[in-house]
């Protein structure tokens, strides 16, 4: 069976459980939602059927499983979302338009050769600059939670540090591929450039008070600089750089200490700053083995419309997943993310060339870190820090970054399939 | 590169792998220890999705606690109704959203909501569950007696103190009664008025407290029953040991004088027996009766009837006192009693002899079921909801505090205090009752505890009773006596119709 065929299939397989998902929601929540729910999963099909056919003309040789599970993920959280509130489903469903828009834009534009980019490599390390530096502007920024992450333009709110990840590996994974020989070598000439770009962005973090953020970028970068240099010195030296900026960042920041403390005793801080987060546990404890089932969780007072755990459907979404879903839906669900990333690295291997490997690795690094770091701060193995679950949360910078990133993945393993088909 | 590609890609894999430990941990071990908590709002609510199971007393004659069933967004809920909400506020206690639980709802909360129990009804509760059917909880069957619990809440009304009737032989709880009292069924909507209830009778009102259980008084005379079977089981002493009475009695070179007794006033009564003294509860006798046999005699026997640990009846258990001396409001355990406690005001119940009206209750009961001690409990049986019984509670014997003889003994003095003694007044009609009167200080001039404790029929006991009242000017044999005595009554009444 050739790739494209292999990933209809599994797209039906999604679409019937996205089906089921709806289902059970309109089951369990007959008097609140309408049969207009079933609807979505038979528009969502529609919605893949159209990524998948444009994948079929501009990377036919691409991995089969990565569109069906980016699927799976997003179908899972729009039922999620869908049942805490419908109309913020609506709008979430808006995004995904816009994000396979955006998706099939970025195969077709790049389909011919993505590696074109690599000429561009300074134009997206200042673009990924500027991008993180704009909700630090005055007028167009704002503050949502304690972090400057938000921009503004009229009724459209945007994050655009979503897409600023995305240049930034980009940029990492040009550059890294150019002077990898030489950073080896450790002369700190050829440091220099990363070093300037890198003292930026932790200074754009500290303006916008985002930790989360920066560990992310933080680890993208080391991850990517010890695979371009195999100097796994170099990852400690970066690490210890970052926990002597992370305690300076704790000492001045009182939004960071406050996370800090809340994660070291959370249940102390029960009834302030870590409501959310012991809301959030017992969420998750109540779901215990198998869960409440899809629309039977509790989320709100009888009758009340506000739940009792905060930015449930975007920071904290796990934590209603967790309860619906149990241990043994939400275990599936984190082997589903394990596949995607497996996935993702063996495009990384089977790519034969330097600026592929790297991007490819860091994009999908970036993808399990993100995930690392959301729901390892819900689940109190670091601090808490508010970023979005890929494909799932609630939001759509979040939707249209993660579905560049999947584009991304798609043109490099349609490369290196296509490569090796003609060796062999 | 593909060395250092794999090698990342196992530390991503190993990320997400955490992550599923971490949430193993929250989802298994951790499921527990979060849903007790007090703060869980979100379990509180979803134990309003279940049909808890409802609380009765009296072999199912009364309805204490039952459902009202309410459609909120589509989804059903269950809210607590008590249909008979002053018959025992104190023991069934709440369960409400705003102010969580109290009493055997949150004590038995597990069996309530099926949570506990057998393994079939666990089984049962993850079916429904599954099924989406809704979870039924247990059903409660109190030992609470309903004609003598209306007794005693009657009895009380008005008044501030409680009363306790035990079954002597088997530990049940036959009455249970609290007061100033409460309505559970306002709790929820307007706590306020709980907090605003006063009682004249009271110097603290505090409606909520379980004086039965939680109620510390001074026991005054009745601990002589406790000290009386510390001498004679002992062997110190025999009903028959004679006494000089001078009206007083010298310790540390000080007069401790009968005159301080209002019972008796400041009478002398010269030589008499140790079953006059106790007839006529003449402090000077026990006072030497007290030196003689020493406070850590007095306490061995005292920790015997249970004293200095929790009745460890079935209500929570920081709603349940241990008696005992008290000492900066703590239990105090003397090591060295012979120096650290005044033995004779220790033996007529005072030196900071704190007790609870059950306890005193578990006294006169042991002493009526022959000197064996039986635990008490409120809970009869826990039912299925289809009826299959899931638990039922089976007399538990303690220990044997006193030997039958002792037993014997005390049931003859104690008899005489009602023939012929400080509680002649409480003689009824062709029922042999046996008893012990007290009235303690309070430090406040005129303002006394006063008790009385007693068993009947003497020759074959089938309940046990205490009353204490708190800010009494009379003596325990005018004002707790006639509320024990109608509430002997009222059992035996009951006994001899089934």
């Amino acid at each position: 069976m050739s790739e494209r065929n292999r990933e209809l299939m599994n797209l039906i397989v999604v679409g019937m459980l996205t089906g089921l998902g709806f289902a059970s929601v309109y089951i369990a929540r007959q008097s609140e939602v309408s049969t207009a729910s079933l609807s979505y999963a038979g528009f969502f099909f529609g919605l893949y059927l159209v990524a998948h056919t444009v994948a079929r003309f501009t990377v036919p040789h691409a991995d089969p499983y990565l569109l069906p599970i980016a699927a799976l993920l997003t179908a899972v959280g729009l039922t999620e979302i869908y049942r805490l509130n419908p109309d913020d489903a609506r709008k979430q469903a808006y995004w995904v338009v816009i994000a396979v828009a955006v998706f099939a834009g970025t195969l077709i534009l790049l389909r011919r050769d993505y590696r074109e980019l690599e000429s561009y490599k300074y134009l997206f390390g200042i673009g990924a600059i500027l991008l993180l530096v704009l909700p630090a502007l005055p007028g167009i920024g704002s503050t949502v939670n304690g972090a400057r992450l938000w921009v503004h333009a009229g009724p459209l709110r945007f994050q655009p540090g979503e897409l600023a990840k995305l240049a930034l590996i980009v940029f990492l994974a040009g550059y890294l591929r150019e002077k990898r020989e030489v950073i080896a070598q450790g002369r700190l000439k050829d440091l220099g450039p990363l070093l300037v770009i890198w003292g930026g962005a932790m200074l754009v973090l500290l303006e916008t008070n985002d930790l989360g953020s920066g560990l992310l970028y933080f680890g993208i970068f080391l991850s990517m600089l010890y695979i371009a240099t195999a100097r796994f010195a170099y990852v400690i030296a970066g690490a210890v750089l970052f926990a002597i900026g992370s305690f300076g960042v704790y000492r001045i920041s009182g939004h960071v200490r406050d996370r800090v403390d809340v994660w070291l005793h959370a249940f102390k801080y029960a009834d302030s700053t870590g409501y959310q987060l012991v809301q959030a546990r017992y969420s998750i404890a109540h779901g215990g083995f198998g869960g409440t089932g899809f629309g039977r969780g509790i989320f709100t007072q009888p009758g009340s419309s506000h739940t009792l755990i905060p930015y449930l459907n975007t920071d904290f979404i796990y934590a209603a997943l967790a309860q619906e879903m149990g241990l043994i839906g939400v275990s599936a669900l984190l082997l589903v993310y394990m596949v995607f990333i497996a996935r993702g690295f063996r495009i990384a291997l089977l790519t034969d060339d330097g600026f592929s490997k790297l991007l490819a690795a860091g994009l999908t690094f970036a993808f399990a870190l993100q995930t690392f770091i959301i729901i390892g701060g819900i689940l109190g193995l670091i601090p808490l820090t508010g970023i979005t679950m890929p494909f799932v949360s609630y939001g759509g910078s979040s939707v249209v970054a993660n579905f560049v990133l999947l584009a991304g993945l798609m043109l490099l393993s349609n490369r290196a399939n296509a490569q090796r088909g003609e060796t062999s | 590169m593909n060395k250092q590609v794999t090698r990342l890609a196992v530390a991503a894999i190993v990320l997400i792998a955490a992550l599923i430990v971490g949430t193993t941990y929250w989802q298994t071990w951790a499921t527990a220890g979060l849903a007790d908590r007090q703060d869980n709002a979100l379990v509180r609510v979803a134990q309003f999705t279940v049909d808890r199971g409802n609380i009765y007393a009296s072999k199912g004659r009364v309805v204490l606690a039952k459902n009202v069933k309410r459609k909120v967004s589509g989804q059903s809920y269950y809210f607590r109704k008590y249909p008979n909400g002053y018959f025992a506020p104190h023991i069934v206690g709440y369960s409400t959203r705003n102010r969580s639980r109290a009493g055997i709802e949150r004590s038995e909360n597990d069996y309530l909501t099926g949570a506990n129990g057998t393994i079939s009804s666990v089984a049962r509760r993850e079916l429904d569950e599954l099924k989406g059917v809704t979870v039924k909880g247990n059903d409660l069957y109190l030992t609470l007696d309903s004609r003598a619990q209306q007794v005693a809440v009657r009895a009380l009304s008005g008044k501030c103190g409680a009363a306790v009737a035990i079954d002597p032989k088997t530990g049940r709880i036959l009455a249970m009664a609290s007061s100033p009292t409460f309505n559970p069924n306002v709790v929820e909507e307007n706590f306020s008025a709980i907090t605003r209830i006063r009682s004249a009778a009271c110097s603290y009102s505090a409606p909520l407290l379980n004086r039965a259980t939680q109620g510390l008084y001074p026991p005054g005379s009745t601990f002589k029953v406790v000290t009386a079977a510390a001498a004679l089981d002992s062997g110190a002493v025999k009903p028959t040991s004679e006494f000089i009475d001078p009206g007083y009695c010298e310790e540390y070179g000080k007069r401790v004088s009968n005159a301080g007794n209002p019972e008796v006033g400041p009478e002398v009564f010269g030589t008499v027996t140790f079953a006059q003294g106790l007839q006529h509860s003449i402090n000077s006798v026990f006072c030497n009766v007290g030196k003689k046999i020493g406070a850590g005699k007095i306490l061995e026997y005292a920790r015997r009837f249970g004293f200095e640990t929790s009745p460890d009846l079935e209500v929570p258990a920081d709603a349940q006192s241990p008696s005992g001396l008290y000492k900066k409001h703590k239990v105090f355990r003397p090591r060295h009693p012979e120096y650290q406690v005044d033995p004779g005001r220790l033996a007529f119940g005072q030196e900071r002899m704190l007790v609870t009206p059950v306890q005193m209750a578990m006294v006169a009961a042991t002493v009526a079921n022959g000197g064996i001690l039986m635990q008490p409990h409120l809970l009869d049986s826990v039912r299925a909801p289809n009826g299959d019984v899931v638990t039922r509670v089976k007399p538990h014997r303690v220990r044997r505090v006193i030997s039958p003889r002792t037993a014997h003994e005390l049931t003859q003095m104690m008899e005489s205090v009602v023939t012929g003694g400080t509680a002649t007044n409480l003689q009824m009609n062709g029922v042999r009752l046996a008893g012990k009167t007290g009235t303690a200080e309070t430090g406040i001039a005129n303002k006394y505890v006063t008790w009385f404790i007693a068993f009947a029929p003497a020759q074959a006991p089938k309940v046990a009773v205490a009353v204490a009242l708190e800010n009494q000017t009379g003596f325990g044999a005018t004002t707790a006596g006639p509320i024990a005595k109608s509430l002997v009554e009222a059992i035996l009444a009951e006994k001899a119709n089934t």
